[in-house]
């Protein structure tokens, strides 16, 4: 290995650069900390204050007294809503890819090339006939509704796929010799030997549905059943000289995935190396 | 894997597959299929009637007046984007290449802004837009500048969603790039450095070539995602001010979720589809002059 020699004016200019641009990602984050924390009299100032001469708890106050919606109830809906979508999408793909890999049958490889050919159609263009097929089923504005979607999962598919190849074929026959049933292995067996690509799935698969806004504004029309994104969405329009509710409300949305990333970056990164969270 | 071709395994391989096949054919397959025939029809979901008129719908999206606009807005997003994209995220990567203590505190801040939702990130950078009190005109003006009404600025609205977009990806692909500088094998380097090559000729003779397949994939990856931005343009202007940020995504939504003419926005949806193909293609063909896979 070469060892990059490090001279000094090389180094500072180094840490300079690479100080500057965690400064630059770093701004609108403290911005928004430092506003929600501000009050209706002290948001808007010139020149700008970085720390409230006045701290409010205001805006956090207003947020969880919103009109018409609330701000507790939407965390729930997100909560529940990520937690569901996540298990539709890993059980389902992991279960087809155990399919694909272990069990496979006549015309399972041309099925499988079909899932392929659908992650090269932009999310855009299902979009309006999903609604329409919502509509038809009954579910719009149903919570079955958002989660039902998460179903059609090529990308999952595809992923567990590529694991559960690398999975030794004898280990599982010799565990079916010794009287277990499929189900047996695949849950005992497999998913625990697929974990690293599993964890990183259910991380990606949270924060996706979490994140997630489009879908659940279009489908979920009932303000007690929105999600976060939605509410703070909608609150954008509202707040629009009280920017200290909307910041106070833009940190309790990142808040959670924030403790969720920060207790698990390596699994976040790794799955950056499987070309996923997208 | 050797299992018998027994009852058991018909059954097991059913009933694993269905939930997935299902949701394909009934979430993905049959929606495929649907807005092709819906683009045919003048369809109005909240009338509930829809009527065969071939390809009205294309004709007239295609010799609107709405439509040079809307593609001229989305290709001025694309253009100032990709560029800014590419060369952040190569200076991320780089950065982050090089090996010094605290990194992974660096890469978990960079990486903070991927995470963060987009509905938060656009609130987020509308205040810091605000063309009085926002975050980025004050500190302008204290280097003297004056800076524009951004969002509500029909020439700097657009530019203004881009700072947004740059600020919320770059970690996301600069940690891509970083995965590929370090596949490189550090012979190369070190050969070079014996016959006597500069840090300049090292990176454009040996870095450049040997990501260029990552860097393709991401130019590849950001024309497909740049065409369809969405959401940062709903909270942020919202197509505004005046007509100045409409783009594909934002016009198929409305027509869809605000006028329920499902017929035109699947037609929006398909001349998207067949932009987002040419691209692509394209890009493909245009390869071959700079990426290199010999490594």
């Amino acid at each position: 290995m070469m060892r990059k020699r490090f001279p000094l004016l090389k180094g500072f200019v180094f840490y300079l650069a690479i100080l500057l641009l965690a400064l630059i990602t770093m701004l609108p984050f403290l911005w928004m900390l430092s506003s929600s924390f501000k009050s209706a009299e002290t948001i808007r100032t010139i020149p700008l204050r970085w720390i409230p001469e006045h701290p409010s708890l205001d805006g956090y106050i207003r947020v969880f007294n919103l009109q018409g919606f609330s701000f507790a109830r939407a965390s729930f809906n997100s909560l529940f809503l990520a937690v569901m979508s996540t298990f539709v999408q890993v059980m389902s793909a992991c279960m087809a890819a155990f399919v694909f890999t272990k069990l496979p049958f006549k015309g399972s490889g041309k099925v499988f090339g079909l899932y392929i050919a659908t992650m090269m159609i932009p999310g855009t263009v299902t979009m309006v006939p999903n609604y329409v097929i919502l509509r038809v089923l009954g579910l719009l504005n149903t919570y079955t509704g958002v989660i039902l979607p998460y179903f059609a999962n090529a990308f999952g598919v595809f992923l567990m796929r590529q694991s559960m190849l690398t999975l030794n074929d004898s280990y599982l026959e010799s565990a079916m010799l010794d009287g277990a049933s499929l189900f047996r292995v695949f849950f005992k067996i497999v998913l625990p030997m697929v974990a690293p690509t599993l964890s990183t799935m259910v991380l990606l698969a949270f924060m996706g549905s979490w994140n997630s806004y489009l879908w659940p504004l279009i489908v979920l029309t009932s303000t007690d059943m929105q999600t976060l994104q939605v509410i703070l969405a909608n609150m954008n329009g509202m707040y629009k000289s009280n920017e200290h509710v909307i910041m106070a409300g833009a940190v309790l949305t990142i808040l959670p995935i924030l403790l969720v990333y920060v207790l698990s970056q390596n699994r976040v990164d790794s799955g950056i190396a499987l070309g996923g969270l997208k | 894997m050797y299992v018998p071709k027994t009852i058991g395994r018909r059954v097991t391989t059913a009933v694993f597959l269905a939930p997935s096949l299902l949701g394909m054919v009934v979430f993905c397959l049959i929606p495929i299929v649907s807005t092709l025939v819906f683009s045919l029809l003048d369809y109005d979901l909240l009338a509930g009637t829809a009527s065969f008129v071939g390809l009205d719908n294309f004709v007239r999206i295609l010799t609107g007046r709405e439509f040079p606009a809307v593609v001229t807005h989305t290709l001025t997003y694309l253009g100032l984007y990709l560029p800014l994209i590419m060369i952040m995220s190569l200076g991320q990567g780089l950065l982050l290449n090089h090996p010094f203590p605290g990194r992974q505190v660096f890469r978990a801040i960079f990486y903070l802004p991927v995470i963060t939702s987009w509905v938060a990130a656009a609130v987020v950078w509308q205040w810091v837009l605000s063309g009085k009190y926002g975050l980025l005109n004050q500190m302008l003006q204290s280097i003297g500048i004056q800076g524009p009404g951004w969002l509500s600025n029909k020439d700097w609205a657009m530019p203004g969603v881009v700072l947004a977009a740059i600020w919320k990806d770059t970690g996301y692909y600069a940690l891509m790039i970083l995965a590929a500088l370090k596949s490189i094998d550090p012979t190369y380097y070190e050969a070079a450095s014996i016959d006597g090559a500069g840090p300049l000729r090292r990176f454009f003779g040996i870095t450049l070539p040997l990501i260029s397949p990552t860097l393709f994939l991401l130019v590849v990856i950001n024309v497909i995602y740049g065409l369809q931005v969405f959401e940062s343009v709903l909270i942020m202007t919202n197509g505004g001010p005046g007509d100045a940020t409409t783009v594909f995504l934002e016009r198929i939504f409305k027509y869809a979720f605000r006028q329920y003419k499902m017929g035109v926005a699947s037609a929006y949806s398909w001349i998207l589809f067949v932009f987002i193909l040419l691209f692509t293609l394209v890009q493909f063909r245009l390869q071959k002059k700079w990426v290199n896979y010999d490594a």
